[in-house]
């Protein structure tokens, strides 16, 4: 009873966070220098062309005015029409979600792969050979462009060795899984440093409890003590940190995408700044920070399940 | 906590906690490593002219794609005959500049507010939160991007976008240090004494909560150089031919069979640079702890 009520309150306080988005959001038009119509129309700017559009986005009408008339259609389910496609922008995320979703989740996955047995292999020989450049690799990891990753990704093991396919999405699900396994190895790439340190963090924590003292002395093996009882109480605040850094994931995505011509929201997106379709930019912005609340909120309500200490109140 | 957040930054003081005590300047190797690689990079920034006598935006077609050690051009030439030398070194001019630059307002701005609300608390803080709250919802990448596509391209775009969502971070860090140091005896022995309140926030209080900015400045130049090799790489970075990294990658990009080195090389020039802050990052905290 005390979840659920912890759910409910820890959902109201999103309300907010998520008319900020759409605030935010829509403030991004009226950033436009100049007369937003115009610099949207570019070159195929007519004056009745120009007062059409002032007129469909409502820019003849007060600041709050415009908010509300945006808001009004974003809650129900309008994200705006694109002038390019000449299509719904809710239909067009519909359609370039699936690419996205099986980054991010591939992205996680390889990530995990990754950091957990370097983590683990680090926290167990504490300040040895191996726990430095673990610890060292990390900071030139960070300093890495996910774009320029991935194209070197492409030419390692894409083109040189041949082993993946390097740009598209196919139309199989087998397609898909070979299709995602270079992109989603470019996300981990940028995740695995940060995921790499904090586990190896309080893993060495964990290890230095009275819980792994006792375990240690009844006799166990370290591999026993390290991945039977201190790497689950060491994940815990893995998922936390997975979480907080789940806003980098996604937006790393967006140029991840570009370079393997997957065809995402993030590619929706950089097609839409080229055609200077604007309320297709603006609908793929707030997709962006709306997943990130959604999965901030479900890594905090999954943290409050398992951890006990978690204080409901 | 935005994007990258404090790089992990945690695991390396728990690592060090007690050796910290017996370690003095002279000894602390991330940070003379640190400081001396930047310093290189920026040496290599600002001498530009004097390293090279090739012009970064001189095209020679006919000299198109030479390979690194032809005579004139140590590491060859682009596809447009551009010295590939020249370009890396004014890109750093470029990318160095703008990535150090665009973190200053951020800094300055989530700093001071930081203090105020930490200070202060009530209605303001918590406006101001809602805020920091309602920004940090976006990918930083994301809303930068948006931002200069609304702005329009260019530098002063990259700059207004950048501080835009910038200084968030720095606001929660500075607030979160108030929080704590104004419970402290000297926030409290200078508030009983009766100082002006503006003078205990900055000649007490600012001097003991701008170091965790400091070292978050580190990761967040990182930050900002990322976005703008990204939005240069989107082509919405500084206009070409201007040379930035960036943009180098995404035009070498399709000679990487033939030519590896063209999008590699300035790739190789943001992962250094943002190895030197990390360790001047790492090296602050191992000096004066925490974070």
């Amino acid at each position: 009873m005390t979840y659920v009520l912890y759910l409910v309150r820890r959902t109201v306080t999103l309300v907010p966070v998520l008319l900020g988005i759409t605030v935010i959001v829509f403030l991004l038009i009226n950033l436009v220098p100049g007369d937003p119509a115009a610099t949207l129309l570019g070159t195929r700017a007519t004056t009745e062309g120009i007062a059409a559009l002032r007129a469909q986005l409502g820019l003849d009408d007060p600041l709050w005015r415009q908010y509300l008339a945006f808001l009004g259609h974003v809650l129900t389910g309008d994200l705006g029409h694109s002038f390019f496609y000449n299509s719904g922008v809710g239909a067009l995320i519909a359609t370039s979600i699936t690419p996205t979703l099986w980054l991010i989740g591939a992205g996680v996955l390889f990530a995990l792969l990754i950091s957990v047995p370097l983590a683990v292999w680090a926290a167990s020989r504490r300040n040895g050979p191996a726990d430095n450049v673990i610890r060292v690799v990390p900071m030139i990891g960070l300093g890495m462009p996910a774009f320029w990753v991935g194209i070197i990704l492409v030419w390692v093991l894409g083109l040189k060795a041949g082993l993946f396919p390097v740009s598209g999405f196919g139309t199989t699900y087998l397609v898909h899984a070979q299709s995602i396994i270079l992109p989603g190895l470019t996300v981990a790439v940028s995740l695995v440093p940060i995921l790499v340190r904090s586990l190896r963090a309080s893993l060495v924590d964990v290890l230095g409890s009275d819980y792994v003292t006792t375990a240690r002395a009844k006799g166990l093996s370290t591999s026993r003590v390290v991945l039977g009882h201190a790497l689950r109480n060491a994940a815990i605040s893995s998922v936390t940190v997975l979480g907080v850094n789940i806003a980098y994931l996604v937006g790393s995505t967006l140029v991840v995408e570009k370079v393997f011509a997957l065809p995402g929201v993030g590619m929706l997106m950089i097609n839409a700044i080229f055609n200077r379709d604007f309320p297709v930019v603006q609908g793929v912005t707030m997709l962006f920070a709306v997943m990130v609340v959604v999965v901030n909120l479900s890594t905090d309500l999954l943290h409050a399940a398992l951890d006990p200490r978690v204080q409901l109140a | 906590m935005t994007a990258v957040g404090m790089p992990g930054l945690p695991g390396r003081s728990l690592a060090t906690g007690r050796l910290r005590a017996r370690r003095g300047g002279a000894r602390n190797l991330p940070l003379t490593v640190g400081v001396a690689l930047f310093a290189l990079l920026v040496a290599a920034a600002v001498f530009a002219p004097l390293l090279t006598s090739a012009d970064p935006v001189q095209q020679d077609l006919v000299n198109g794609l030479l390979p690194p050690g032809s005579p004139g051009h140590l590491l060859g030439t682009d596809q447009l005959g551009r010295d590939v030398l020249a370009r890396l070194l004014y890109g750093a001019r470029i990318d160095l500049r703008v990535g150090v630059l665009a973190v200053l307002t951020p800094f300055v701005v989530g700093t001071a507010l930081g203090l105020l609300t930490g200070w202060f608390g009530g209605w303001f803080d918590t406006v101001v939160m809602r805020v920091v709250d309602m920004v940090v919802a976006f990918p930083f990448f994301v809303l930068v991007i948006a931002l200069v596509f609304a702005l329009g391209p260019g530098t002063t775009s990259i700059f207004v976008a950048i501080s835009l969502v910038g200084w968030v971070a720095y606001a929660r860090i500075v607030r979160g240090e108030v929080l704590v140091a104004k419970e402290q005896e000297y926030a409290l022995a200078a508030r009983a004494s009766g100082l002006p309140t503006w003078r205990i926030l900055f000649r007490h209080l600012l001097p003991n909560v701008v170091l965790q900015a400091v070292i978050y400045s580190m990761s967040d130049i990182v930050l900002s150089i990322l976005a703008i090799v990204t939005l240069g790489y989107l082509g919405l970075g500084v206009p070409p031919p201007t040379p930035d990294w960036g943009s180098m990658i995404q035009e070498g990009q399709q000679f990487i069979l033939t030519q590896w080195y063209l999008p590699t090389l300035p790739g190789l020039a943001v992962v250094v640079t943002g190895l030197a802050l990390a360790l001047i990052a790492d090296g602050l905290v191992e000096r004066f702890g925490r974070r």
